[in-house]
């Protein structure tokens, strides 16, 4: 909880909000005790005197009342018929919603089903039947706001319901004996309050906003009693002549609307968990480089990685996902680029052409020697120029990665089109489908107008393979492509990948976590753990005989099908946090042959033939 | 006495479209299949996705209804037991170990629902039970108040398996218990599942897409495609002479290392469509070894639960 | 088409949910219903019209009755059939609401998906300042405010009404009234739809397929279109769905302040003077029209998004 409220105080926007609320509640509450005049005692003959005459602060209104004294008193009343009325509708829609979500089927058919009349409703239509029919009065404007806004919580919380209904733990709670009762109470409603509240957070104004409009119509709130909206709704005759008595109650309805959707705003950040993890941050087109004009080391290969460092910035924690990465990849070749999850593969093969999210990523230091330009330094214009033209990428799921509103089609011919404009459309169309066939898709035209969720993962990962070899790429990153894949379809498509890359002296950058997929398909390998390479050098002669520790224990936990008698290997413990990087090794307290200089001192990189290692006591008589 | 049996189980779902005019169409999940699981002894089920093997695995629990066919546990029928003294018998560990925690709950009280709900133990027995219980799976005493988010992946399969094994039951479906763990951290989880067996005298069915751990800590094996089950052998032999064509699609696609690529026949790739499923053999349209038979002519099923059982007419 | 058909049970609800509201008035209904018209006469005439002695289900299937037919009834305060007055009153609610939800909707999502495009820059900032002004001030409130402003200070629009009582009743003359209390309604709903596309953006942008396409290298500005906003605009139509439910129900309030001969305002008499027939009967008419604008928003939905075909 003071937790909670820290987070809301740090943002000052919210801050400023909550304490706006906090002013105009105390007084209202400190309305019976204030040296005010009575709200309600008409003095005809002092009638709309302006500010400060007559000892009337805020003035007096047609029948000469105090303003001061009416507006406290009714924002009193206001802030209580807003409360009361999100109140009321927070409970009864949450409790309807989070039955109709948890029971689902027939419960939640029926519920919903009257949930969708109310809401068929324009809200107000439904709040006039109510109040007509229970006659004006602020009582029944409560109740016709009140219900009229259930639907809302009801839909909200069966949304947030149903997601959690199908989340394991429940089912884990189930075989636990837990009665469904209690699972809703005990396993369910701890995890939608903070949906509670946030839809309350952001409704109350709007609800304060309601019943003041009812009263401000005179079906609220009756005379002489009088909240925000019924002093409005009098003033209005006197708009012109004295237009300082709507000014009050207006601005004060106002001040409090946007005091607590300011703080409502600070609420739903601070308890939402979506917001927490950045997801409303928007990526710019290229990671920022803090590299300044670094000038790349001379280089005879086609793409050299010099010294990358990539971080994440989130919050006060910095995570170092990819630290002072070296590597090459020449002409022709296909290196891969091992690594376990968090190893910091993806995020150093997606550094090359600046595409890592950033906010939160920032490169830190390094460059991409490419043509002897550096990469991460290139303007955008030139940088999009090479994107998906000379290096262009495979994704690992390919559901998420094509464009769900797109056809097949489109998509290809986008590609095409962003990088060669000169292609008439009949030629891009036949060069496209040309490319499908060589993905092993026999009939592209029966693709053609497809949209993505219609196919199958193979078929989608065939098209993004298409894609990408579009405008004829020199390098091809592929980052685990097979991963989302079943085992019979990702021999299918490595096995497309392998016969292209024959056919057409591709290269390829093969990020994967799985050594057999890399020891098929590539000639080097890259071993990378905890954002670091840890070892480099021809698969067949790493898989021989690995240097580093880390490399050898990996390979030997690869489990081997066909011979149940191989033990399983595992390696103790887990790899160190990427905000927590220890200052020596960062295998150091998993290694079987550690030293006290592993702890303490960082690890140079050694150079033999044509293998490098980053270890002070490499395995294997390789030194 | 046989741990579980299935006898012909089968499930579809049905979806329906339209408002008033109603398009039912029966989705088709598991079809007609049957195994034992005898005592102290780890059956692995094989599939890829859409194969049926979660819903199986949702079926042997408690937590969705067969279509048709039974389920005995412990030679007594799954519908005879009550929701409590069910979970006494068969527990599940989940693919995810960490949505399988509430990430609201501490560790301490996610562990005590079991003892509290199947058992009715008092607080004291509770903490007792659970300690011994943690330090059997290598966890420790601390992490008792601490919550999901705080542990890394096999950090919380463990704690899932503690769950599990502080219900009693000697019965375990452990769904892809593995699969969200890297590499390095499986072993550790696979070779403490083996160890518990032991200790414990526990049964187990191990479902995964993974034959490499299938293979290492199962027994036997069934295959399954399409719903059903197309082999059933013991896990020394399934693997290393695999009778049905899918089988040796699949161990053939299984990168290993210091492998060449074999040459595998994409024709078709596709499965057919669950609702509208084919007359014959499930496997024609993607068979190398297929026959006018096979096209038309339903396969066999296990139904005197038989291994090793191959559902082909042209067993390899 | 079976989008059209299953409109039938939300009609049927609605009229079954006004006619229970209507029915629950306590005491006697046809002295209720009268308010101050209630006169022996019109008591007599209005227990035979509703067929009072007959059962709750009964009065409801003949009043449903009535409706299909297009009768909704006489209104006692005016003295003529509730339809005819109802549709030459909704006919000014519409040019009202349907200008202000064109309004929102297009400076919405405008707005909006610029705020994200420049996220966190001064841009984004001044328009995000804005639009909470947007959603915190009353629009009846700022209704008042424009015409002290512009009305009475300035004189660059008229003070209320939808004609000239002079030489008036073209359009320009229509257009000239109709400024500022559609921009008073609309911008409410622009705030809301603005914060919902701005946030929509940006989680779109944040998508595995945002990253293709820049991986692909196409431009930033057909990636902002062609792929944010497509997807922003099939997220965002539910809402707008929604937002035109809002600007109805705010004309109610600007239809007062502006003094428009819309529904709204009727409605408002009507309830005050308890002519409880034309309340009903405008109730249900304006829900009725807005679940087919509903319907219509549903259907634009199928066709953009093919997921959901």
């Amino acid at each position: 909880m003071i937790d909670f409220l820290k987070i809301v105080a740090k943002n000052r926007l919210a801050a400023f909000g909550g304490i706006l609320l906090l002013i105009i509640i105390t007084l209202s509450i400190l309305a019976p005790i204030l040296p005010l005049k009575e709200p309600n005692i008409t003095n005809t003959a002092d009638r709309f005197m302006v500010p400060f005459e007559g000892g009337h602060i805020l003035g007096t209104d047609h029948l000469g009342r105090d303003l001061l004294s009416r507006l406290l008193w009714g924002t009193q009343l206001s802030l209580a018929v807003g409360f009361a009325a999100a109140f009321i509708a927070a409970t009864f829609g949450s409790i309807l919603g989070a039955i109709a979500g948890f029971y689902g089927q027939k419960t939640d058919n029926i519920i919903m089903r009257f949930i969708d009349m109310l809401m068929a409703f324009p809200y107000i239509l439904l709040a006039l039947a109510i109040v007509a029919a229970l006659g004006p009065g602020l009582f029944n404007a409560l109740i016709a706001v009140a219900l009229v806004n259930i639907p809302f919580f009801a839909r909200n919380i069966r949304g947030v319901t149903v997601t959690l209904a199908n989340k394991e733990f429940i089912e884990a709670a189930r075989l636990s004996g837990m009665s469904n009762f209690r699972i809703l109470i005990v396993e369910i409603f701890p995890n939608l309050l903070p949906m509670i509240v946030i839809a309350m957070s952001t409704t109350v104004g709007w609800m304060i906003l309601e019943t003041a409009g009812l009263s401000f119509l005179g079906l609220g709130s009756q005379p002489p009693q009088a909240d925000l909206g019924s002093m409005l709704g009098e003033a209005r005759s006197a708009l012109i002549t004295n237009p300082h008595t709507s000014f009050v109650p207006g601005i004060m309805i106002f001040c409090i609307v946007m005091g607590i959707n300011l703080f409502g705003d600070g609420v739903r950040d601070a308890l939402d968990p979506r917001l927490k993890k950045g997801s409303l941050i928007r990526p710019l087109p290229q990671t920022i480089y803090e590299g300044g004009d670094t000038q790349p080391q001379p280089s005879t290969k086609l793409l050299s990685v010099q010294n990358l460092s990539t971080q994440f910035h989130v919050n006060q924690d910095i995570y170092q996902s990819s630290n002072d990465v070296s590597f090459e990849i020449q002409e022709g070749e296909c290196l891969g680029l091992i690594g376990e999850s968090g190893s910091g593969k993806s995020v150093t093969a997606l550094s090359i052409t600046s595409l890592v999210a950033s906010p939160p990523g920032v490169i830190k230091k390094g460059s991409v020697n490419y043509k002897n330009q550096n990469l991460l330094a290139l303007p955008y214009e030139e940088l999009r120029s090479i994107r998906g033209n000379k290096i262009s990428y495979i994704f690992q799921d390919p559901l998420t990665t094509l464009h769900p509103l797109h056809t097949i089609g489109d998509q290809l011919l986008e590609a095409l089109q962003a990088h060669d404009s000169e292609l008439s459309a009949s030629e891009s169309i036949s060069k496209s489908k040309e490319l499908l066939k060589s993905v092993q898709i026999p009939n592209p035209d029966n693709l053609w107008d497809v949209y993505p969720h219609q196919l199958s993962g193979g078929m989608r990962q065939r098209v993004c393979i298409a894609m990408a070899l579009i405008n004829d790429p020199e390098l091809i990153i592929a980052d685990e492509p097979t991963t989302a894949l079943d085992v019979t379809v990702q021999a299918q498509i490595l096995n497309i990948l392998n016969s292209l890359r024959k056919e057409r002296k591709l290269s390829i950058l093969f990020i994967s976590h799985d050594f057999g997929v890399i020891s098929q398909l590539c000639d080097r390998v890259i071993v990378m753990y905890a954002g670091s390479i840890v070892e480099e050098g021809p698969v067949k002669n790493i898989m021989q005989q690995a240097a580093h520790p880390y490399t050898s224990e990996l390979i030997k936990c690869v489990p081997q099908l066909g011979n149940k008698e191989h033990a399983l290997y595992s390696i103790p413990g887990n790899p160190p946090s990427l905000n927590q990087l220890p200052e020596g090794c960062a295998f150091a307290n998993r290694c079987k042959y550690k030293q006290d200089q592993c702890l303490k001192e960082s690890v140079p990189v050694s150079s033999k033939d044509n293998r490098s290692y980053k270890c002070f006591y490499p395995v294997g008589g390789v030194a | 006495m046989n741990a579980l049996e299935a006898i012909n189980l089968s499930k579809t779902y049905s979806a329906t479209d339209g408002f008033f005019i109603k398009n039912k169409k029966n989705i088709r999940a598991v079809n007609d299949i049957s195994f034992t699981l005898k005592e102290n002894q780890t059956l692995g089920i094989v599939g890829e996705s859409g194969c049926g093997k979660s819903t199986l695995a949702r079926m042997l629990v408690g937590l969705l209804e067969p279509t048709s066919g039974t389920i005995n546990l412990q030679d007594k029928n799954i519908n005879q037991y009550q929701r409590q003294e069910l979970g006494r018998v068969i527990q599940y560990v989940f693919q995810d170990p960490l949505s399988s925690l509430n990430p609201r709950k501490t560790i301490y009280q996610s562990l005590a629902a079991p003892l509290k709900y199947l058992h009715q133990h008092d607080h004291t027995q509770i903490k007792e039970k659970m300690l011994s219980i943690m330090s059997e799976v290598g966890l420790k005493e601390e992490f008792l108040d601490r919550y999901p988010h705080e542990f890394s992946g096999g950090q919380a399969q463990r704690i899932g398996i503690a769950r599990a094994l502080l219900a009693d039951a000697k019965i375990l479906i452990l769904d892809e218990p593995v699969s969200a763990l890297d590499v390095s951290i499986q072993s550790q989880v696979l070779n403490l599942l083996n160890d518990l067996k032991r200790k414990f005298h526990l049964s187990f069915i191990v479902i995964s897409h993974d034959l490499a751990v299938v293979e290492n800590i199962s027994d036997e094996i069934a295959v399954m495609y399409f719903g059903d089950i197309v082999e059933h052998n013991s896990s020394q032999k399934i693997f290393q002479s695999p009778h049905h064509p899918y089988t040796e699609l699949l161990v053939g696609s299984v990168p290993t290392l210091n492998k060449q690529f074999a040459d595998i026949q994409t024709k078709h790739t596709e499965l057919p469509d669950p609702a509208n499923p084919p007359s014959g053999c499930s496997f024609y349209s993607r068979c190398n070894y297929r026959s006018d038979k096979c096209q038309n002519n339903k396969t066999p099923i296990n139904s005197a639960q038989k291994t090793p059982f191959v559902s082909c007419f042209h067993p390899l | 088409m079976n989008r059209l058909l299953s409109a039938i049970p939300v009609v049927l609800g609605i009229t079954i949910i006004v006619f229970l509201i209507i029915s629950l008035i306590p005491g006697d209904p046809a002295t209720a219903i009268l308010g101050s018209y209630a006169t022996p006469e019109n008591v007599a005439k209005i227990n035979k019209d509703l067929g009072l002695d007959k059962s709750l289900p009964e009065r409801y299937l003949i009043w449903l009755g009535n409706i299909i037919q297009g009768d909704f009834g006489r209104s006692f305060s005016l003295n003529r059939p509730v339809i005819d007055e109802v549709m030459e009153r909704f006919n000014a609610t519409l040019i009202l609401s349907g200008t202000a939800f064109i309004l929102c909707s297009f400076l919405g999502i405008l707005v909006g998906t610029i705020s994200a495009a420049r996220q966190y820059t001064l841009t984004d900032k001044f328009i995000t300042f804005i639009v909470l002004i947007g959603i915190s001030i009353p629009s009846f409130f700022l209704g008042m405010m424009m015409i002290l402003t512009f009305a009475v200070r300035l004189k660059l629009f008229p003070v209320s009404g939808m004609y000239a009582i002079w030489g008036g009743g073209d359009l320009p003359d229509l257009i000239n009234h109709l400024v500022m209390p559609s921009i008073a309604l609309a911008i409410v709903a622009t705030g809301v739809v603005a914060r919902i596309s701005r946030n929509a953006v940006l989680e779109i942008l944040r998508q595995d397929y945002v990253r293709t396409a820049r991986a692909k290298g196409v431009k930033e500005r057909s990636i902002l279109i062609s792929h944010v906003l497509r997807v922003a605009i099939v997220t965002i139509l539910p809402v707008l769905g929604l937002q035109a439910g809002f600007v109805l129900s705010g004309s109610v309030y600007i239809e007062i302040v502006f003094q428009w001969p819309g529904v709204g305002r009727m409605l408002v008499d009507a309830i005050l003077k308890r002519d409880i027939i034309l309340v009903q009967g405008g109730v249900v008419f304006v829900s009725i029209c807005y679940v087919f604008f509903n319907i219509a928003v549903d259907v634009l939905q199928r066709v953009l998004d093919p997921r959901i075909r």
